[in-house]
């Protein structure tokens, strides 16, 4: 295999692995393509409160079920005095406080951190419901429920449908006989009446159902109750039905707490039980976000990244990772374009060191540094020193300038000009050397030339290693490194002219 | 217009730096003959190992002790060029070219003591010239006596003749001649200018300045249309003897004219620029895929600069 189709290979190899990494992370993990976006990640309170009654406690509430749609940061649990457990063994999820003894006003907390998914996939199957007992249903209700059965179904196509039209008689009782009937029927289940009497009715047609119960996740509500949905199940999904409007589907911003089960709250040795439920939504960094889950789901990508280094050593690589956007500049500039530039890659210090003192602060100090230390050098050169000896001494007169910028600029008030110190110094006193050879040799002009060859590849390297996007793509998406080495790869294959060449060799053209 | 386009530089089969440094330098030059020509007392080895002629090696100084016994050898010359081995650019050669008392003079006439020369030395020794700032040796060399048929066409310097030697073919020549504003110095972006000079006779076609055509000299007036540069029939083997020296598929051969000795090779390069498209007025391109396209590129020295003249030579296309 020819270098040439290595080149292309291994830069496609590159390349793709790159996107493929980073679209990876954008749709799996969640990463966030652009800076600053936010997700709402919603806190949500369960207090129950019931009067203990000097006897041992055993409380009982339902948790959340593992809904594909909220991914759960963190829960954890307030209750000063009380044993915890978790009873898994039914359907539902259920927390368990325990006490041997307690009296008075008793207060337990369940707090719940979740992610809320916008996108909603349809509720998985599961076991049909288990049929509920509505055998102490007296005779006037069933046979109203019967009749209500037969009513319907002439009306409906399946259980949808059949839902459906009941919701609608249900809001227009006076239509219907035997709805007005249900109606006035005393109710006193747990359930709100309208829900007591669809699960009548959809028991008596032989439908499965069974109730879900949630919140609508909306920021700032206390003393929140849980809504009441009805869940039919249409093979193979479930499908929620709101018995108000008869909406079906999950609605917007609602978190299922409870689906089937038996109860919500269970309370023994304690009376006057309640549960009510505050939610705050926070916005979060969508990447810390994904970083958290990551971490939590162990995905690779995240775990072994560089999210797991020290803070610290994070913000040194956020540095680091931007040199490589320096280099492609430096690339560009000199083999498209065709810049000199003093030292290969003497634009990406100086643009890294703009990056600690702003631009024009930046640009004013290494003028003001080179053009000093030129006219020491240059008087440095009469003195006969041995080269070594006189670039140290030209370090040393740079850090002294740099000592008397910053002591004077900070007695004027210019807290920017204490930064210099991020310029490399010795990097710099090489720089004034070449400089000052470069001037005895080629002249002026050609210091010139490659000095301001080299500030205009530092000023775009900056501006490209500022920009907010790259700065966000660089350090959040790493593997855009390969990318961008197979794209420097490709730059390397590239024979054409240089558009500095356009001009030099432009006279020629033109003779002929 | 500023600028021209891609494809009329392709017309008139223009080479790119870019397009040399990939097609060309990387792929015919093998890094590990670089020293050779990296490093001008290596090339002086190799070159009188080929008994081609170079000027003549008076001292060399390798160790910074040595640059005070400098005086020692330098007494003996009056004329004489110090130079590190390892430069690049023409960077860091001093030419002397007589004595005024104590002082050194410069081809300019400008007098340097001799602590001048001992600081240019040590400078030299501490790598200042060289590649990546790399200790280096200072060489002190005979001065050449340049042809006085020249006189009319230079500016206090040394004029030299630059050939491009691809795969032992030479494939375009040229000469580069000192003018006030190079300082005596034969480097073409300090303002020296360059003739393009034809295989065939030794004969300039074109010249140019600062990448722009001239027809005189700037300081002497004379006409390079006038120029015509002796001894061309050994000019032409010697610069591709350079092949066999260096085993470098692509190289440029400094050469000057010494009015006892005749041609003599005064450095070979592994990166030749590209001025010398625009000294003759034409692409390398075409030459250079001429050769990569022979069948039989294995010939005797003779007969590779035969076929260049025959192919390349401006007499032999009219």
């Amino acid at each position: 295999m020819s270098a040439r189709v290595q080149v292309y290979l291994l830069a496609f190899i590159c390349i793709s692995l790159g996107l493929g990494l980073t679209a990876y992370k954008k749709i799996e993990l969640g990463f966030p393509l652009l800076p600053g976006e936010q997700r709402s990640v919603w806190t949500v309170e369960a207090k129950v409160v019931f009067n203990a009654e000097d006897k041992p406690v055993k409380v009982s509430l339902a948790l959340p079920d593992s809904d594909p749609n909220d991914i759960v940061i963190s829960q954890d649990f307030a209750s000063p005095g009380y044993g915890f457990g978790w009873d898994s063994e039914g359907v539902q999820r259920r927390a368990e406080w325990a006490r041997r003894n307690a009296t008075g006003p008793q207060t337990l907390f369940y707090r719940l951190q979740l992610f809320h998914a916008p996108v909603r996939t349809p509720l998985e199957a599961s076991t049909p419901p288990e049929v509920i007992d509505f055998s102490h249903l007296d005779e006037s209700t069933r046979i109203a429920a019967d009749s209500l059965v037969t009513h319907i179904t002439e009306r409906s196509a399946d259980a949808k449908s059949f839902a459906n039209e009941l919701v609608r008689l249900l809001n227009n009782p006076q239509s219907n006989m035997d709805m007005s009937l249900l109606l006035n029927t005393e109710n006193n289940s747990s359930m709100g009446q309208k829900v007591a009497i669809m699960m009548v009715v959809l028991n008596r047609a032989k439908i499965p159902a069974r109730i879900a119960r949630g919140l609508h996740l909306e920021d700032g509500r206390k003393r929140q109750t849980l809504t009441e949905l009805i869940e039919l199940y249409a093979d193979p999904h479930w499908i929620l039905l709101d018995p108000e409007t008869g909406d079906t589907g999950t609605p917007d911003n609602f978190l299922l707490w409870q689906r089937g089960g038996v109860s919500l709250l269970d309370v023994e040795g304690g009376s006057n039980s309640r549960v009510t439920f505050s939610i705050i939504e926070n916005s979060r960094p969508a990447k810390a976000l994904a970083v958290a889950l990551g971490e939590d789901t162990k995905a690779a990508l995240v775990d072994f990244s560089i999210y797991s280094l020290p803070t610290e050593i994070q913000n040194t690589f956020k540095h680091i990772l931007l040199i490589p956007i320096g280099a492609l500049v430096v690339v560009l500039l000199r083999i498209l374009v065709g810049i000199k530039t003093s030292g290969t890659f003497m634009p990406i210090l100086i643009a890294l060191a703009l990056i600690q003192t702003t631009l024009f602060v930046g640009l004013a100090i290494f003028l003001t540094i080179v053009s000093v230390g030129l006219w020491i050098r240059s008087y440095l050169s009469h003195l006969n020193l041995l080269l070594v000896a006189r670039i140290s001494s030209v370090v040393i007169v740079v850090i002294i300038i740099m000592a008397i910028m910053s002591v004077l600029s900070n007695k004027l008030g210019l807290s920017q000009a204490l930064t210099v110190t991020f310029f490399p110094m010795i990097i710099l006193a090489w720089t004034i050397e070449r400089m000052s050879i470069l001037w005895e040799e080629d002249g002026p002009k050609e210091v010139l030339i490659q000095g301001g060859g080299s500030l205009l590849v530092a000023v775009m390297a900056y501006l490209a290693m500022t920009n907010t996007l790259v700065e966000h793509l660089t350090f959040n998406f790493p593997e855009l490194l390969l990318v961008l080495l197979g794209i420097i790869m490709l730059i390397g294959q590239y024979t054409g002219y240089r558009l500095t060449e356009l001009r030099r060799f432009q006279a020629m053209v033109k003779e002929h | 217009m500023f600028f021209t386009t891609p494809a009329k530089l392709h017309a008139h089969g223009m080479l790119g730096m870019n397009r040399r440094n990939v097609s060309y330098i990387s792929r015919y030059n093998d890094r590990r003959y670089y020293p050779l020509v990296d490093n001008k007392l290596k090339t002086k080895q190799v070159a009188e190992k080929a008994e081609a002629s170079t000027p003549k090696l008076l001292g060399v100084v390798e160790h910074q002790y040595q640059v005070n016994t400098l005086s020692h050898i330098l007494e003996l010359y009056s004329e004489f060029v110090v130079k590190p081995a390892q430069g690049s650019q023409g960077k860091g050669i001093l030419v002397i070219t007589g004595r005024d008392g104590d002082y050194y003079l410069k081809p300019s006439g400008e007098r340097v003591s001799e602590a001048d020369v001992m600081r240019h030395s040590s400078n030299i020794l501490s790598g200042l010239y060289s590649l990546g700032g790399k200790p280096d040796v200072a060489m002190v060399e005979s001065l050449v006596h340049f042809d006085s048929v020249f006189d009319d066409f230079s500016y206090e310097g040394v004029p030299d003749i630059r050939v491009i030697v691809f795969k032992g073919f030479p494939v375009m020549a040229m000469m580069r001649v000192s003018t006030k504003a190079s300082d005596g110095k034969a480097n073409l972006h300090q303002g020296a200018v360059g003739v393009g000079i034809d295989l065939a006779t030794g004969k300039a076609l074109h010249a140019v300045q600062y990448d722009r055509p001239v027809s005189h000299h700037p300081d002497t007036g004379a006409h390079f249309a006038d120029l015509a540069v002796p001894h061309w029939d050994r000019i032409l083997p010697l610069a591709a003897s350079g092949y066999e020296m260096t085993q470098l598929g692509y190289l440029g051969a400094d050469i000057v004219l010494d009015v006892n000795q005749g041609p003599m090779i005064l450095e070979l390069n592994a990166r030749p620029g590209l001025a010398v498209q625009i000294a003759n007025g034409t692409g390398l391109l075409p030459r250079l895929q001429a050769i990569e396209a022979l069948r039989h590129p294995d010939m005797s020295t003779d007969d590779r600069v035969a076929y260049a003249i025959e192919q390349f030579g401006n007499t032999a296309k009219q």
